[in-house]
């Protein structure tokens, strides 16, 4: 079993990006997430395991330099906070359209605008709808322990991999600060040079090579048959996510005749909230979707047909509701609870809420 | 003589340099990027560092600059192309990162991507085509653009109350101690040509030698926009954009020491 450790959420992220073997890290300070990058520089990974550890200009840059690194096969992340996803959406979606692999990690923060450094998961719609121009998708994870916020790093980046797309982690301001214990993982090499022309060689741009002649990436395609077939190739690539890496947790989900469902922190929330019920006799269950994109549309159709309603209890206005309410069908009613603007709802909110919109409604 | 005798390697003056492709090149003749992409492609293999090169490409008419050159190529988004060459240097240090960018791309939405790459030192060649307008989106007004040009978006001329004023920023690049070999070319003459070349491979081998970021900037025509004759274009050049854009060098460290980007130890 590897390390056990008290540390924070964002310190985790850091810990585990060095010992998965990742290659380099590109960002660009904001709270709540700064920790990621000052733990990396207090760690000098380039002295142990060779990462490259580098504070851009912003966070424009950060994400265009990942583009870069990702495009000679390097595994590669960046991390920032809701606005500064933002000022990343146009790299991501150039990373999603040339089909490179990386690892972003959003540590959200209310918004709109400059908003609040305090913690919100309204950046849902911008992680799973898209985000950046384009019909692109990324591979969302929502850790809601820092045991996650470790696990995910490498979780992230073995998709991003395998789909050759760019790769999630959403989390906020609350799992982020909280400090919890964690197993670390154990390490990783970095992949060498000569393993990434082995694995990689069909498309990196690393320089060309005798056996493979040369590469080139772009998202840029001026005949529109081809590039409707590019964008064919990416939609069917995520239909493929939908079938093969769906991640959910179903908590308590057996016998209960109400659903909450919730992500992240609120996941946390809403585990209490499920206790709470149950010591009042009602039968309250929680389905906690891991992946938000792709998003687990199957049992949340298959639990619609045995409960008698959800709530989806969110750190925002209501978004991920939509996605429930799609796959649940009209059958039931699905209602939304949520709290914004840096407001963590109580266990106690969130029975009121079910009580009043679902039991007693 | 026969057909035979005249083709003949002995009789061989000049040949399409080996690393252009047999793509037909999209650029309007008489267009400055054609001739820089030849010295380019020369520069290249004459350093023999084609199985080591990563070609950069900016958004602007030489963003298919990857369709010409036998080396790896990513292209980049608008202005972003020093951001990507960084990523692509700082993990792969054993290779030769360049970037091949427009006035537009470099010195306006990416100015800051170019500022802090440069300032950080960032091994790499920067190729700066200016032909003081955005060529690919029809010929409007770029931040080189000199005052009293007329363009798309300043078809009285260029007003600096109104537009401010074109922008040097070579000269700025060159103060940055990040940066060692800094120049101003053109490629109208052979003889001009033939210069380019030789800063162009003196910007390469720095770059090998990690000397940090060399900058090349090639004052260029954009015939199709000016709306001049390519040979009308470079005579307007030379005597509207030199006065403003003096070629020659700007600084040249590369026999001293690189400002270094290792981390200090305690
Ligand atoms: C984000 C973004 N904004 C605007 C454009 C449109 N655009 C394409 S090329 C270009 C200007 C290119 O001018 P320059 O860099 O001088 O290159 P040239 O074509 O003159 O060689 C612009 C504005 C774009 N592609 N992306
Ligand atoms: S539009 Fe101007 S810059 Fe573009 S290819 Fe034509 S001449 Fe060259
Ligand atoms: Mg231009």
């Amino acid at each position: 079993m590897g390390e056990l450790r008290l540390m924070k959420g964002n310190e985790v992220i850091a810990e585990a990006a060095i010992r998965c073997g990742c290659d380099g890290y590109f960002g660009y300070p904001i709270t709540p997430q700064s920790e990621i990058m000052e733990t990396l520089m207090d760690r000098e990974p380039w002295n142990e395991t060779g990462m490259v550890v580098l504070q851009a200009e912003s966070e424009i840059a950060s994400i265009h330099m990942v583009h870069g690194a990702a495009g000679s096969g390097k595994k590669v992340m960046t991390s920032s906070s809701s606005p500064g996803i933002s000022l990343m959406a146009e790299g991501i979606s150039y990373i999603a359209g040339a089909e490179l692999p990386c690892l972003i990690v959003n540590v959200q923060r209310g918004g709109p605008g400059l908003g609040t450094i305090q913690p919100s998961q309204a950046d849902y719609f911008q992680s799973t709808k898209g985000g950046g121009h384009g019909d692109y998708r990324l591979i969302v994870l929502a850790p809601s322990s820092v045991q996650e916020m470790n696990d995910f790093v490498e979780t992230g980046f073995k998709l991003a991999f395998k789909y050759r797309n760019p790769a999630m982690i959403l989390t906020d301001g609350v799992i982020g600060q909280m400090m919890e214990k964690v197993v670390l993982a154990d390490y990783i090499p970095r992949v060498t040079d000569e393993e990434i022309d082995r694995r990689h060689g069909s498309w990196v741009t690393n320089g060309r090579k005798p056996n493979r002649g040369r590469n080139i990436i772009t998202s840029l395609e001026m005949d529109s048959l081809k590039m409707e077939h590019n964008n064919i190739r990416l939609q069917d690539k995520y239909a493929k996510m939908e079938e093969e890496d769906v991640l959910f947790e179903e908590v308590q989900c057996e016998d209960a005749e109400y659903l909450l469902v919730a992500f992240g922190s609120s996941a946390r929330i809403c585990q209490k909230a499920v206790d709470q019920c149950r010591e009042k006799g009602i039968k309250v269950g929680l389905l906690r979707p891991i992946t938000l994109f792709p998003f687990p549309k199957k049992p949340i159709a298959a639990l619609a047909k045995r409960v008698k309603g959800m709530l989806v209890v969110e750190m925002n206005a209501g978004q991920m509701v939509e996605d429930v309410q799609l796959a649940a069908g009209c059958n039931i009613p699905v209602k939304h609870f949520g709290r914004m603007g840096g407001i963590i709802p109580s266990p106690a909110e969130v029975v009121e809420a079910l009580e009043q919109k679902l039991i007693g409604g | 003589m026969n057909l035979a005798d005249i083709i003949n390697p002995n009789n061989l003056v000049y040949e399409k340099p080996k690393l252009l492709t047999e793509n037909t090149m999209h650029y309007c003749p008489g267009c400055s990027h054609g001739v820089v992409h030849k010295l380019l492609a020369e520069v290249i293999l004459d350093l023999d560092i084609q199985e080591k090169t990563i070609g950069v490409s900016p958004v602007g008419c030489a963003v298919f600059a990857y369709n010409y050159i036998e080396i790896d190529w990513q292209e980049a988004a608008h202005g972003r192309a020093p951001a990507v060459a960084t990523g692509i240097a700082r993990c792969n240090p054993d290779k030769v990162v360049f970037t091949y960018q427009g006035d537009g791309d470099l010195a306006s939405i990416g100015a800051a991507e170019i500022l802090h790459a440069c300032n950080r030192g960032e091994n790499i060649v920067v190729i700066f085509v200016n032909n003081g307008i955005y060529g690919m989106t029809g010929g409007q007004m770029a931040p080189t653009t000199l005052i009293g040009q007329v363009t798309a978006t300043t078809p009285n001329g260029r007003d600096a109350g109104r537009n401010g004023y074109p922008l040097k920023i070579t000269e700025l690049i060159a103060q940055l101690p990040g940066t060692s070999y800094v120049t101003r070319q053109s490629v109208h003459t052979p003889a001009s040509i033939r210069k380019c070349k030789k800063a162009i491979s003196k910007a390469f081998q720095a770059a090998i030698d990690k000397k940090g970021t060399s900058f090349v900037e090639v004052v260029s025509t954009c015939n199709m926009n000016w709306k001049l004759s390519p040979v009308k274009a470079n005579e307007w050049m030379v005597d509207n954009m030199f006065p403003f854009y003096q070629p020659g060098d700007l600084k040249d460290s590369t026999k001293t020491d690189p400002a270094s980007y290792t981390p200090l130890k305690n």
